[in-house]
């Protein structure tokens, strides 16, 4: 048992850690804020110089890291300044589906992944299936897709999507589910960008009859898709505990230096114990990505109860730190402009990505409960 | 990061389990399991066990006596205790007082006090709070007073566990009126047959007796029974209050209470079906062991810390808030579990053996439930911990 981080690791999360706070200034989140594509180039070539992207892969994939605690190594310290860089979705979901299911010739493309020259969204979810995993209508007719996809993250910046449709069975069964690779440009393929709350863009996807190259087997995705959507929740809620710890650090300054009645609000009681309690909570989530990260590796039955028990209690500790943090600001918290609002609602989003602490919650006593 | 033992480590993990599986009498903890008061013959026959095999003081040195286990390996000894329903050893001499004698007693207090306390010659109690003096100790009142070689003793302590088995006493006393509240404490221990001691049980909300007040009327204490030096016993009390909060979460009790919560909500019915499959129920249990699982590896990391050398701070204050809340979800869950059967009052059954009123699983629920309150009350209540975290850690 050892609850430290690897030499490497320690020199990538520090390496990170500067590197990150040196680039995202305000004037850059805004910058970002506006742009088309919700990301910064410089940022994406900067992380993959540093090899960030290269530590979600492993060795045969050309990488040198890609296992739980790597994974949530990188996202902490990204959450830490609310970064919005795909890595998610080029990396963990793109890359990763790409590793665990590409013909050579298909593998080939990790590399430039790694090297930041390729963004890459994964296009799964449709209107109405929600978070459910196996649920999945588009269609292939002759090898081309028809159907629609919803809330595709990074499907403004991706250049190549991967689009999951069914081939046989029924609606939600999860059988029958086939993965392709589908350039952005392809005929046939609309789409709707928006930005999001919490940062970044995502899309809505429209196939009409559009060509695409399977990525592998026909009809076998879902074990591919349950794995990278594992790891992906590892990701995001050690983001969301990277964006735990930098609330916490400008709420407790806030207590310490905003004076009310006379001293520093910091000082009542009232505040204090609130605080300390979002601290233990804090600890809490800290542990519940452990626990995930420790587990990644794990056959499927015992890594999903940790994948469903973490990301309970990662969208609950987000909720209470982020409504806890603005209520203890006051009038300020309320501002778009001050750095807590940015934080704040990427926070609170991670709930809506990758199962929400109400599906997950069923999906424990499914698995661990009953 | 690396969440699996050592080979070491799980070596060790199975010596406990193979010597619990082997020694552990039946008798015992088939009535920690079902939640019955323990006799002082059962404390007393469960440590001459443990003590026989070297392994009664898990946080003490070798030089005296003890297993100089480091903290991972207290950690796995005191989960496999709890998972084969051990007795839990009795904390007041082993946990409590020996800590404070290695570190402040004297050569002759050492010889003396630390032997007794594992071969069972002694029985210690605690003589901390008083009726004015709970959450804030700093204000305890019982005075010593230095007559020749000896301490006149006047005063009141209360909350006192175990009390009705002790024979000996660790008590805060004010040696002084001077300078800060702090400053004029010193620390005295007592022996329970002194002239002018009487104790007297306090029935607490479940029934059951198990804390008492203890009236001090002129109590003649030799000064060689003093402490380290008078008035600095507040050093050594907040000393002593870092390895009471040792095993503080009690993810130990939580994980055996838990496995009990789920047989009985696999046992007990409602509309027609096991009670864990109803939804609303399964998500209070679903929540509280996720709740659980996390606790767990936030212990293991304070653990791990300490075996390696950094004091536990304010850390188990957070552990305690924590750990105190997920044990009460558990037993008002329970409780909630058995239905109707909660209500029959069956102090009588957790100590003799009459018939008992409903299904065995529900005889011990409620009475856990109440007395299990205490929780967030003792060994500073959840409130002072929180007040510990802001300064400590916040800084606030």
């Amino acid at each position: 048992m050892n609850f430290n981080l690897t030499e490497e690791r320690q020199m990538l999360q520090d390496g990170l850690r500067r590197f990150l706070r040196d680039q995202y200034t305000p004037d850059l989140l805004a910058q970002i804020a506006d742009s088309d594509t919700g990301t910064s180039t410089d940022v994406w070539n900067g992380l993959a110089e540093m090899g960030v992207i290269g530590a979600l892969f492993n060795e045969d994939q050309g990488g040198f890291g890609g296992a739980g605690f790597d994974i949530a190594v990188v996202a902490e310290e990204l959450g830490r300044v609310g970064a919005t860089d795909p890595l998610i979705d080029t990396g963990i979901l793109g890359g990763g589906l790409i590793a665990a299911l590409g013909t050579d010739e298909q593998q080939s493309m990790l590399e430039d992944i790694i090297a930041g020259k390729h963004h890459v969204a994964l296009a799964h979810a449709e209107p109405g299936s929600r978070y459910d995993l196996s649920r999945v209508s588009t269609a292939v007719t002759d090898g081309k897709l028809t159907g629609r996809k919803a809330v595709v993250v990074n499907g403004g910046a991706a250049d190549t999507l991967i689009v999951s449709a069914r081939t046989s069975g029924d609606v939600a069964d999860q059988d029958g589910i086939s993965l392709f690779l589908v350039a952005v440009n392809a005929s046939g393929l609309t789409r709707r960008i928006y930005p999001l709350t919490g940062g970044g863009h995502a899309a809505e996807i429209t196939l009409d009859d559009t060509p695409a190259t399977p990525l592998g087997d026909a009809g076998q995705a879902y074990a591919a898709l349950a794995t990278a959507h594992a790891r992906a929740t590892c990701a995001i809620s050690a983001e969301a505990v990277g964006l735990m710890d930098a609330i916490r650090v400008l709420t407790t300054d806030y207590l310490k230096t905003r004076k009310q009645f006379g001293q520093p609000i910091g000082k009542f009681q009232a505040l204090q114990h609130r605080m300390a309690d979002v601290l233990i909570e804090i600890e809490q989530a800290r542990s519940a990505v452990i626990n995930l990260a420790g587990h990644l590796e794990a056959e499927p039955a015992t890594r999903d109860i940790h994948v469903a028990a973490t990301k309970t209690l990662i969208g609950q500790v987000a909720r209470l730190v982020a409504e806890e943090a603005i209520q203890m600001h006051g009038g300020i918290g309320m501002t778009q402009e001050y750095a807590l609002a940015h934080l704040a609602k990427r926070l609170v989003m991670v709930d809506h990505r990758f199962g929400d602490t109400l599906y997950h919650m069923d999906r424990f006593i499914a698995l661990a409960v009953a | 990061m690396d969440l699996n033992y050592t080979d070491d480590q799980i070596a060790f993990r199975n010596e406990v389990r193979n010597f619990l599986r082997d020694n552990l009498p039946p008798r015992l903890s088939d009535k920690v399991r079902d939640g019955k008061e323990l006799t002082k013959q059962d404390h007393e026959e469960w440590h001459a066990i443990l003590n026989s095999r070297g392994w009664l003081a898990g946080n003490w040195p070798k030089e005296h006596g003890g297993t100089g286990w480091d903290a991972v390996q207290r950690n796995i000894f005191e989960d496999e205790m709890t998972k084969a329903n051990a007795p839990r050893i009795v904390p007041f001499g082993l946990a409590m007082l020996g800590p404070v004698l290695m570190a402040f007693g004297s050569d002759d207090q050492k010889g003396y006090w630390l032997p007794r306390i594992l071969d069972g010659s002694d029985w210690w109690c605690q003589g901390y709070s008083e009726p004015g003096a709970g959450s804030d100790l700093a204000s305890v009142r019982t005075s010593a007073l230095r007559d020749g070689d000896d301490y006149i003793v006047n005063g009141q302590k209360t909350w006192t566990t175990l009390g009705q088995h002790a024979n000996m006493i660790f008590c805060l006393v004010r040696t002084s009126k001077e300078g800060k509240r702090q400053e004029g404490i010193s620390f005295l221990l007592v022996d329970m047959n002194s002239p002018g001691i009487e104790v007297r049980p306090i029935v607490l909300i479940d029934g059951g007796a198990e804390v008492n007040e203890v009236f001090l009327d002129n109590v003649r204490v030799p000064a060689a029974n003093l402490v380290g030096e008078e008035n600095k016993g507040w050093t050594y009390a907040k000393y002593l209050l870092t390895h009471e909060r040792t095993n503080i979460a009690g993810v130990g009790f939580a994980s055996a209470g838990l496995e009990t919560l789920k047989r009985i909500a696999r046992a007990e019915l409602s509309g027609g079906q096991p009670l864990i499959k109803n939804p609303l129920f399964a998500a209070r249990i679903g929540q509280v062991q996720i709740d659980l699982m996390a606790m767990a590896t936030t212990n293991l990391r304070v653990v791990s810390a300490a075996a390696a050398g950094q004091a536990p701070g304010a850390e188990s204050s957070m552990l305690k808030v924590k750990g105190t809340q997920v044990r009460q979800e558990i037993n008002a869950l329970t409780m909630q579990a058995i239905g109707p059967y909660a209500m029959p009052f069956v102090s009588e059954a957790l100590e003799g053996d009459n018939d008992p009123v409903g299904p065995a699983y529900a005889q011990a629920p409620t009475g856990q439930y109440l007395n299990n309150r205490k929780l967030s009350i003792y060994g500073g209540s959840n409130e002072v911990q929180r007040s510990i975290i802001a300064k400590a850690i916040l800084e606030l």
